[in-house]
């Protein structure tokens, strides 16, 4: 245990209302609660306490409440609290402070100064409730031209089609892996997926065979500079391919699933021996360049035998519209865009706080470029990182996005409260975590209502913004700027947005 | 194309005017079970569409005449039903030369370009001649042989997992990164171009290797290895190993085994199964 931290929280406990259940023992994984049995009492050693909350849910009586601990340094605008503490971690031990979750300092979170429009009077706005209303989303390279024949009165399109996906509602859970993930956890994604008509990514851990009669057909496949698991069976088991060239916490970074995590089953997914760290490398060792890119994306299109769309995804990073075209041209079916709020497992504190753009930019600057060079027909935009709620989404589809990668969210509807202490693999919720006696925690069935739900209650909100600006079909918004206004930006972010300003 | 392509010179060089199966009949020639295919005039996909349509044929031998850097050679040949195909490729197969290759065995008698057998689960690809960077990427299964030279980061995070262990051979030597990340598998670096005293070329040797074995033949100075590789001799186990690989090595190239493994080799092991376990604060 480091020697010179402060605690970051506080447990309250009221002893008029704890019973000595014990249950917050039991619950936590932090060894934050201790009973005394001589005394008849529960001691609280707050330095181990990372304000996960479980044991304040659990507690029968309400008797718990976690709080920031009050103790304080001396009040310093740059010398913040995070930074005492992280510098004298280092300090202590000579290492690179790690965390978990995504970036959450105060970058300018654009969602909350875009606002949407809505009919009046001009148009009349339509109710989803008793009209129809479409969020089916197509993921895939479309024709520049649809060439339509007539043959015996029926319409035959002679145009090459390439493959698409059929999604029921615009949202994707993005990549979060077998080993990083419990089973459970990521099997309820699988199964919400499977039920809600969307699809889940398996990350780069590999797609466990016994999953794959049932949920392959849902499933995006990762292929990553790791190469875990991945085989021909594998591939052509998915939906979709995914090259993962970067991700949004960690920017031009790999991933170091520790050994602790690599127990048997995630070993024969992963084709690792059991307790060897599975080494991310930074790059994909094949790829230095677009040409390199192209090369991969047709070697898995020729062990798919062309059946299946290719995504490739990228971190939003300075120059993510020329990266984005020259994706395009390399010939990926989908880029996926992650962004600088995007999550993760395990990333050092630094890189996640400090690389990368925020995704909102990036998206708009990619379907500009996209549009302005014709090609945009040729690829879909995936956006991921920092998707909250249902609004978030609608405006990155008015923004040019074609479908949006859900993580945190999907992980906070499990009962993720976002602690950023995933790396350690304590999940007190049993999400991120391979403990047996954590893992448990998660029922299955459970977590995958709660997924189908939220999926079911953004899309009904999706539907009614949708009808209030008149429109009857999200592929109508998809890059509409026309319904956005931007409230508090500068005249260069409204530029870079493409969106004019409120009252303009 | 519509006229914003043309404005932006939009080309998909892979794909565009690639002619359907039927229509490249006459580049096939069968007789049996074995099938000749001139690769003269073919494009990456087609040459792979008739190797894929003649497979399905039923002939289990094709043999691949004047191929000039044409990609993913077998990787699109499936191997559900078990039955493995042999390809001869004469004389330069191109990059990724059996990526995610699945059973099946290639012979190329030439040279090979980049990323031979890049990810690949099962089979055999011996290369007459040498190869360029990156071969045996990712490797999980199967056997590679490569006569001469490899270039840069061959072998490089290759794995295994239990009995599925992938073996490289290659009877020159190898430049930089040399079996970088290796997470598994067994490298066999025979040196045999090098002259009498003559150092092995590559550095950084095995960084960030936590998994595998390289047996090396010939000298190299521990500034040439990455910081997680240890130099052990090699014991009874290793050498019948070494003994295993480089008789079947020899038996595809016509040399005597007995006087490669009179000589002496090294035994490159990783030092930690988890080299990066100790830079993080938690």
């Amino acid at each position: 245990m480091y020697s010179h931290l402060l605690p970051e929280f506080v447990v309250e406990r009221r002893e008029d209302r704890c019973i000595r259940c014990r249950a917050c023992e039991r619950q936590c994984p932090n060894g934050v609660h201790v009973y005394d049995s001589d005394l008849d009492t529960m001691f609280s050693l707050e330095e181990n306490c990372v304000g996960c909350q479980r044991c304040a849910v659990i507690c029968p009586t309400n008797a718990l409440s976690v709080r920031h601990h009050p103790a304080e340094y001396r009040k310093n605008s740059s010398w913040t609290r995070d930074r005492f503490q992280n510098l004298k971690k280092q300090a202590e031990t000579g290492g690179v402070v790690l965390t978990g979750s995504g970036n959450d300092k105060s970058y300018r979170i654009y969602w909350d100064h875009l606002v949407l429009n809505a009919s009046q009077v001009t148009n009349p706005s339509i109710d989803p409730l008793r009209e129809p209303m479409e969020l089916k989303t197509f993921i895939g390279r479309k024709p520049d031209t649809l060439k339509i024949n007539m043959e015996d009165g029926e319409p035959r399109v002679e145009s090459e089609l390439h493959p698409n996906l059929e999604l029921e509602t615009p949202i994707v859970f993005s990549a979060m892996s077998y080993g990083a993930i419990s089973y459970r956890a990521y099997k309820s994604l699988a199964r919400a997926a499977k039920e809600s008509g969307t699809l889940f990514n398996t990350g780069e851990g590999g797609l466990p065979a016994e999953m794959r009669a049932e949920f392959g057909s849902n499933a995006v496949v990762q292929c990553a500079s790791g190469r875990f698991g991945v085989d021909k069976d594998y591939l052509n088991s998915a939906a979709m391919l995914e090259i993962k060239i970067g991700q949004g916490a960690k920017p031009g970074i790999g991933g170091h699933l520790p050994g602790e995590k690599v127990a048997e089953h995630i070993a024969v997914t992963r084709m690792i021996p059991r307790g060897t760290d599975a080494l991310s490398p930074a790059p994909q060792h094949d790829i230095y360049s677009i040409e390199d890119l192209s090369m991969l994306i047709y070697a898995l299109k020729e062990a798919t035998n062309y059946e299946k769309p290719v995504s490739v995804k990228v971190a939003a990073v300075h120059n993510v519209a020329a990266i984005a075209s020259g994706i395009v041209r390399a010939g990926a079916d989908i880029v996926a865009i992650d962004g600088l709020r995007g999550g993760t497992g395990a990333a050092p504190l630094a890189t996640r706080d400090n690389v990368g753009i925020p995704m909102e930019l990036a998206l708009a600057a990619v379907d500009k470029r996209l549009r302005d060079e014709g090609i945009r027909n040729k690829c879909s935009i995936l956006a991921a990182s920092g998707i909250r709620c249902s609004s978030d989404v609608i405006k990155a589809i008015a923004l040019g996005a074609d479908a949006v990668y859900i993580g945190t969210a999907a992980l906070v509807a499990m009962g993720c409260t976002l602690c950023q202490k995933c790396y350690t693999g304590k999940c007190a919720w049993g999400i991120c975590t391979q403990d047996p006696y954590l893992v448990k925690r998660l029922n299955p069935e459970i977590s995958t209502q709660r997924l189908v739900n939220l999926l079911s209650g953004w899309s009904h909100e999706i539907k009614e913004m949708l009808g209030g600006m008149g429109i009857n079909a999200v592929e109508s918004l998809r890059g509409n700027r026309e319904h956005l206004r931007g409230i508090g930006l500068q005249e260069w972010e409204l530029n870079t947005l493409g969106v004019k300003g409120a009252g303009e | 194309m519509n006229e914003l392509n043309l404005k932006f010179g939009f080309r998909d060089n892979f794909l565009e005017g690639v002619r359907q199966p039927e229509e490249l009949e006459q580049f096939v020639k069968t007789c049996g079970q074995q099938a000749e295919i001139d690769a003269q005039n073919l494009r990456h996909k087609e040459i792979n569409d008739l190797i894929r349509d003649t497979a399905k044929r039923q002939i289990k031998h094709i043999i691949l005449r004047n191929v000039c850097g044409h990609r993913y050679i077998g990787t699109r040949l499936s191997n559900s039903e078990g039955e493995t195909v042999k390809i001869d490729v004469y004389n330069y197969a191109g990059n990724d030369l059996g990526v995610f290759l699945d059973g099946h065995h290639i012979n190329v008698y030439g040279n090979a370009q980049d990323g031979v057998g890049n990810t690949m689960n099962s089979g055999e690809i011996v290369v007459h001649g040498k190869a360029a960077d990156v071969a045996a990427m990712s490797m999980r299964g199967g056997k590679v042989f490569i006569r001469d030279n490899v270039g840069y980061r061959a072998a490089i995070h290759m794995k295994e997992y239990k009995d599925k262990v992938p073996v490289l051979v290659i009877g020159g030597t190898a430049q930089d990164f040399f079996g970088e990340y290796m997470a598994g598998g067994k490298v066999i670096l025979l040196g045999l171009n090098l002259k009498e005293g003559e150092m092995h070329r590559a550095n950084y040797i095995g960084t960030g290797m936590h998994g595998g074995v390289i047996y090396l033949r010939g000298n190299v100075k521990d500034s040439q290895l990455g910081k997680e590789v240890g130099i052990r001799p090699l014991d009874e186990e290793d050498k019948e190993i070494v003994e295993k690989y480089v008789k079947e090595y020899c038996s595809h190239f016509n040399c005597d085994p007995g006087e490669i493994l009179n000589s002496e080799f090294k035994k490159l092991l990783p030092v930690s199964s988890r080299p990066y376990g100790k830079i993080y604060a938690y």
